[in-house]
């Protein structure tokens, strides 16, 4: 039984320690803050601006002045603070942070990650994946194991455009986790129920111990 | 009137526009964007224009009046999401568009504006991002050299200003506005509400109004949301995780 997306972002839930700064990408990894163990104080970083990322808000209390890096609406907290895009991506660049989790059209075994291009699609933008992955402490990446024609996305080399070269530490698909060491290899590290090894190494072109 | 008070958008940019001009506007998405200034300079009809921002609008909206109005020859941004025109317009070759890491680009405007010509940075090392830039080695790490940006012209939007030019953002509307004030030749700054000198608190003040040339009340105020994202009221609901 694969992991669910749920089950997946608890995974990934469990690489945040307690008095964590952390940036989450969009989609799966967005699901992570519903899943922090309760009690555990965690502060949230949104790019375009803000420490202290609070929930949705109630209807009457949207403010178009309040918004993460997804473009919506939230709500800020009693520890929250606003700065300026240059001071944000100085905390992320400057190492500041102590975890990002994101998103991956590929992964390779060395650690490279390419996920803003395909090549004969319009390119939307890298917005702020390069710096995060350059800057971060500690890179997580969440993705499905295959594509939906069931080639491998964890590979020997992205065939993408790189986001970044050798920056992720830990992979985490529905099938696996993976320790990377950058710039290294990579370690199978567990493996969701009822998945054999044999199915991973059918499913993975990267090689890993 | 004192020296850098305007009545409004059009008359805070007479004077100030030329055709094949770099324009800087502030905003993410289109939190924080200069309305009037972006209508204004639709308006003027100028062409061939420059444009650095995060994003060039979304459709209907912002600085995609602009770019439908043909007056856009080259955009340097991070993300051109969220806009079939921009997409449309790149397609037929009509736009050039130099991608930035959000990240650079923040810092190349930053560096316009604090006289730092060029830096280098760990982003986007080993990607086409260094391609035909210098890179090189520092403590091991593998940096890009990136250079600074200015505009002729820098648009921007703040919360509150005073005569002087001295400037308040609000919340997430502040994003590129600060640097973008510090790097224009000209720097125009929309308010939603201009006071008097005084009586903002001189320790509050996020831009000195050294960096502002122009001000002027905002009257259009739009603030259109990308996406309404909100949550349901429950009798126990828990309102100390962090969403979104």
């Amino acid at each position: 039984m694969p992991w669910t997306r749920e089950q997946m972002a608890a995974r990934a839930a469990r690489e945040v320690k307690d008095g964590f700064y952390v940036n989450l990408g969009i989609g799966i990894p967005t699901q992570v803050a519903n899943v922090l163990p309760p009690g555990m104080q965690v502060t949230l970083q949104s790019e375009n601006g803000m420490l202290g990322m609070g929930p949705f808000p109630y209807p009457e209390d949207i403010d178009p002045d309040l918004i993460n890096a997804g473009k919506q609406t939230i709500t800020e907290l009693a520890h929250s603070s606003y700065f300026s895009s240059a001071d944000s991506f100085g905390m992320i660049r400057g190492g500041h942070i102590d975890l990002t989790i994101l998103g991956s059209l590929q992964v390779a075994e060395n650690g490279d990650l390419a996920n803003w291009m395909v090549p004969g699609k319009m390119i939307k933008g890298m917005g702020g994946a390069m710096d995060l992955v350059a800057g971060v402490q500690r890179v997580v990446v969440l993705m499905e194991h295959v594509e939906k024609s069931g080639a491998p996305k964890f590979k020997r080399r992205c065939t993408l455009p790189l986001t970044g070269a050798a920056v992720v530490d830990l992979l985490i698909t529905d099938l696996a986790v993976f320790g990377i060491e950058r710039g290294g290899g990579a370690t199978l590290l567990e493996m969701a129920p009822g998945t054999s090894l044999d199915e991973i190494r059918a499913k993975t072109e990267a090689s890993f111990r | 009137m004192p020296r850098k008070i305007f009545p409004n958008a059009a008359a805070a940019l007479d004077g100030l526009l030329f055709d094949g001009m770099t324009v800087m506007a502030g905003g993410f998405g289109l939190c924080g964007i200069p309305e009037d200034l972006i209508l204004a300079l639709r308006d003027s009809g100028v062409e061939d224009l420059t444009v650095i921002g995060n994003n060039v609008g979304c459709d209907q909206h912002g600085l995609w009046h602009v770019l439908a109005n043909h007056q856009i020859r080259k955009v340097i941004l991070s993300y051109a999401g969220d806009n079939k025109l921009l997409e449309q317009s790149f397609l037929t070759g009509e736009i050039e568009i130099e991608f930035n890491p959000q990240g650079t680009l923040a810092e190349r405007i930053r560096a316009g504006g604090a006289g730092i010509l060029a830096f280098y940075t760990r982003t986007g090392y080993g990607t086409v991002i260094a391609e035909g830039k210098e890179t090189k080695q520092f403590g091991g790490k593998g940096c890009v050299l990136e250079t600074a940006l200015t505009a002729d012209v820098s648009l921007v939007k703040a919360w509150k200003g005073d005569s002087e030019g001295n400037l308040i953002y609000r919340k997430t509307a502040r994003n590129f506005n600060p640097m973008m004030a510090t790097a224009g030749a000209v720097t125009v700054a929309e308010v939603e509400l201009l006071v008097d000198v005084g009586d903002l608190h001189p320790d509050h003040i996020h831009t000195p109004g050294i960096f502002v040339d122009r001000i002027f009340r905002g009257v259009r105020h739009e603030k259109h949301i990308e996406r309404r994202a909100t949550r349901e009221r429950a009798p126990s609901s828990d309102a100390s995780g962090a969403g979104g």
